[in-house]
């Protein structure tokens, strides 16, 4: 691109073959400003809240990380593909929903109307993509409006089938336990009660990192995010990418639908507002940019551990819970700080 | 700097006001606090609701146990979280800590269960309050302090044939409540004429407002507007105004805006469940059940209301509701 006269020295080597020291590497990862920021955040709450290390303390943060942890590892994904979903949180509990009120109204085995949900769920992802894809108009939009229609659907159908706002209970119904001891069991690892959900999102968590990592999918994905058209002009499939990651969110979303479906047998039909904002949070303190092509799935994990700490810290700390979001809302600002600092460092350093 | 700083408080002496304000509020709050009039050890005692933020009727709750918790010698915690979920969560970290009592509200019963259920089983003493008198018993619970949504519901009905209305609203401002429902299913039980269910949005007032005009817009024949929550019942009268309709405005619950609307006549009656007691009583006979193991009600839900309020009973109350302890 540059001129001749311009061209760097024959003998200075390539600058993308030079070998970079392990620490240089580590210092421009995207999650390490949120690893900076979860270690602090630990250490505070260890000192301020005397209950908070012991085992079955943690357990109860890591179990509350990893209900949105599971979400912000898809919608991490998606932002690094440029793109945001709105509708995460309700489309968890429209999940929930539809295989609940499924198994109930069909009388059908639980592990039917979980395949239902299935469907119905990967359904509204591929709407959002397909949409969104076809139209060009802003994903902030068409997600607002499919996270409204979503929370008009749950309650409206809700309400019409089961005569209330919450489902009926599918407790006692045949594959109830076979399913909840897939989305919603417990087990016990050295005297401490740990959720099956904990596994859930560790293994997508490194299901994740490695697509991004090592497959050429994950090289779509940063193309995508980084800037579309050029993508498109190297001959990245932009539409299926994207249609594929609104699905992958609509999975995660199925898999937090069951568990919360599995946990307490029925269904709020009113729950979920609100999240979509969590999962996003904990992906940008992971250190994904707004803009997308830039970010990491572990990072997601690191900002939804971040999340788990500082809300149910506040409780072992004994304080005033009325001062949670003003909490969150200042480490959201921290952490997104620590973040643009470590990277400037890092790619001044390069 | 300094001079705006000084130009502030300059204008804060200036312009003393000899009404309300928060002197007035410390003259009538000298009753709360104290000192501890027992010597048991000092036990700790957890609050978890379905609260959301910054609620008037859990303030209450809350300003109740704190009394109870200053008389007992009791260290109190709170938490709250209005996602079913979420509130468990909460639960759960108060068992980690090993807190010596636990008051729970079940608003959402089934998501509670198996915290409740391990409480039980860790050897804290549970007691519900407010919502889930039908599910405490089965869930362990020592007791349940409230009252009782449907007869609640149904002693507004019977109220509001006693005024001869014809047509009645029921604006539910909190989705997925079933307590909520609960109340508006008692009015439909004893009410003779019609009843409608109207949700709106609790944390967005001015929406509240809209929703209520544009329902009394579209039915003329509405003749009774109740509310489920004492902070909607002046955006209702509002909203009658606003419409034109000449409905009545009744509530649920009480607090300091209902009292000197109910005395002005703008409002007809309302419902008290005295959260107040509700909060006193539950961190009380935690106290009762540790040190004597004494408990109330007998296997059924002890009831602090309803107990309707109408224009008399307001003047009585108001010096209460504004010091924000009914």
């Amino acid at each position: 691109m540059s001129a001749p006269a311009t061209a760097p020295v024959q003998d200075a080597p390539d600058e993308r073959l030079v070998h970079r020291s392990y620490l240089r590497r580590l210092l421009g990862r995207p999650e390490l400003g949120a690893v900076v920021g979860a270690a602090a955040v630990f250490v505070f709450f260890s000192f301020v809240a005397d209950s908070f290390l012991q085992a079955s303390s943690l357990s109860t943060v890591l179990y509350a990380s990893s209900t949105i942890g599971i979400m912000a590892v898809p919608v991490a994904l998606l932002m690094i593909g440029g793109e945001f979903d709105l509708s995460a949180g309700v489309m968890v509990t429209t999940s929930a929903l539809v295989s609940s009120m499924f198994s109930y109204q069909m009388t059908a085995n639980v592990w039917v109307g979980v395949g239902v949900s299935l469907l119905a769920t990967l359904a509204v992802g591929f709407f959002n993509g397909f949409v969104f894809t076809r139209t060009k108009l802003p994903s902030f939009i068409i997600t607002l409006a499919t996270f409204l229609m979503l929370t008009g659907l749950n309650l409206g159908f809700t309400k019409l089938i089961s005569g209330t706002v919450s489902t009926k209970t599918i407790g006692d119904m045949e594959g109830f336990e076979s399913a909840r001891a897939v989305f919603a069991s417990h087990f016990t690892i050295g005297g401490v009660d740990v959720q099956v959900t904990i596994l859930w999102w560790l293994g997508l968590v490194a299901l994740a990192t490695w697509v991004l990592l090592r497959t050429r999918v994950g090289n779509w994905i940063f193309a995508v995010g980084g800037g579309a058209d050029a993508a498109r002009a190297v001959g990245v499939p932009v539409r299926r990418t994207k249609i594929g990651l609104y699905m992958a969110v609509a999975f995660c979303a199925w898999i937090s639908g069951q568990h919360l479906l599995m946990s307490y047998d029925v269904v709020q039909s009113g729950e979920g507002v609100g999240n979509e904002l969590l999962y996003i949070i904990a992906a940008v303190i992971g250190g994904c940019l707004m803009t997308g092509g830039y970010g990491s799935a572990i990072g997601s994990a690191v900002g939804a551990f971040i999340f788990g700490m500082a809300s149910k810290g506040i409780v072992y700390a004994q304080w005033n819970p009325d001062w949670f979001k003003f909490f969150l809302g200042a480490m959201l600002l921290l952490a997104t700080l620590l973040n643009a600092w470590v990277r400037k460092r890092a790619e001044a350093s390069k | 700097m300094s001079a705006v700083l000084a130009a502030v408080l300059g204008a804060t002496l200036a312009g003393c006001s000899a009404t309300g304000g928060k002197r007035a509020e410390e003259r009538a709050a000298k009753a709360a606090q104290g000192r501890a009039a027992v010597d048991t050890p000092r036990w700790t005692f957890a609050m978890v609701t379905h609260s959301g933020d910054g609620d008037t009727f859990w303030d209450i709750v809350q300003s109740g146990a704190k009394q109870a918790a200053a008389k007992d010698n009791i260290k109190f915690l709170y938490a709250h979280d209005v996602e079913g979920n979420k509130q468990a969560q909460n639960v759960q970290a108060m068992i980690d800590q090993k807190v010596d009592g636990l008051i729970v509200t079940l608003a959402k019963p089934d998501a509670m269960k198996d915290v409740v259920e391990k409480a039980r089983k860790a050897g804290i003493p549970v007691i519900t309050v407010n919502s889930g008198s039908d599910k405490s018993k089965e869930f362990g619970a020592l007791t349940h302090i409230g009252q009782d949504e449907v007869i609640a519901g149904e002693a507004v009905g019977e109220q509001l044939n006693e005024r001869g209305k014809k047509k009645a609203v029921c604006v539910l401002h909190e989705q997925g409540n079933v307590g909520h429902e609960q109340r508006c299913d008692g009015v439909k039980k004893s009410f003779k004429g019609e009843v409608q269910n109207l949700y709106v949005e609790g944390t967005n007032m001015p929406n509240v407002q809209s929703s209520i005009e544009a329902k009394l817009q579209s039915d003329k024949d509405i003749d009774a507007v109740v509310t489920l929550g004492a902070p909607f019942a002046p955006t209702a009268v509002k909203a009658a105004e606003q419409a034109g309709s000449k409905a009545e405005v009744d509530t649920f619950d009480l607090n300091a805006k209902v009292a000197e609307a109910l005395q002005a006549g703008k409002l007809g009656f309302a419902v008290d469940q005295d959260p107040y007691l509700q909060g006193y009583e539950a961190v009380d006979l935690l106290w009762l059940y540790r040190y004597n193991r004494d408990m109330l009600g007998g296997g059924r839900p002890v009831l602090t209301g309803p107990q309707i309020v109408t224009k008399d009973d307001a003047k009585t109350l108001a010096e209460y509701t504004k010091r924000g302890t009914r």
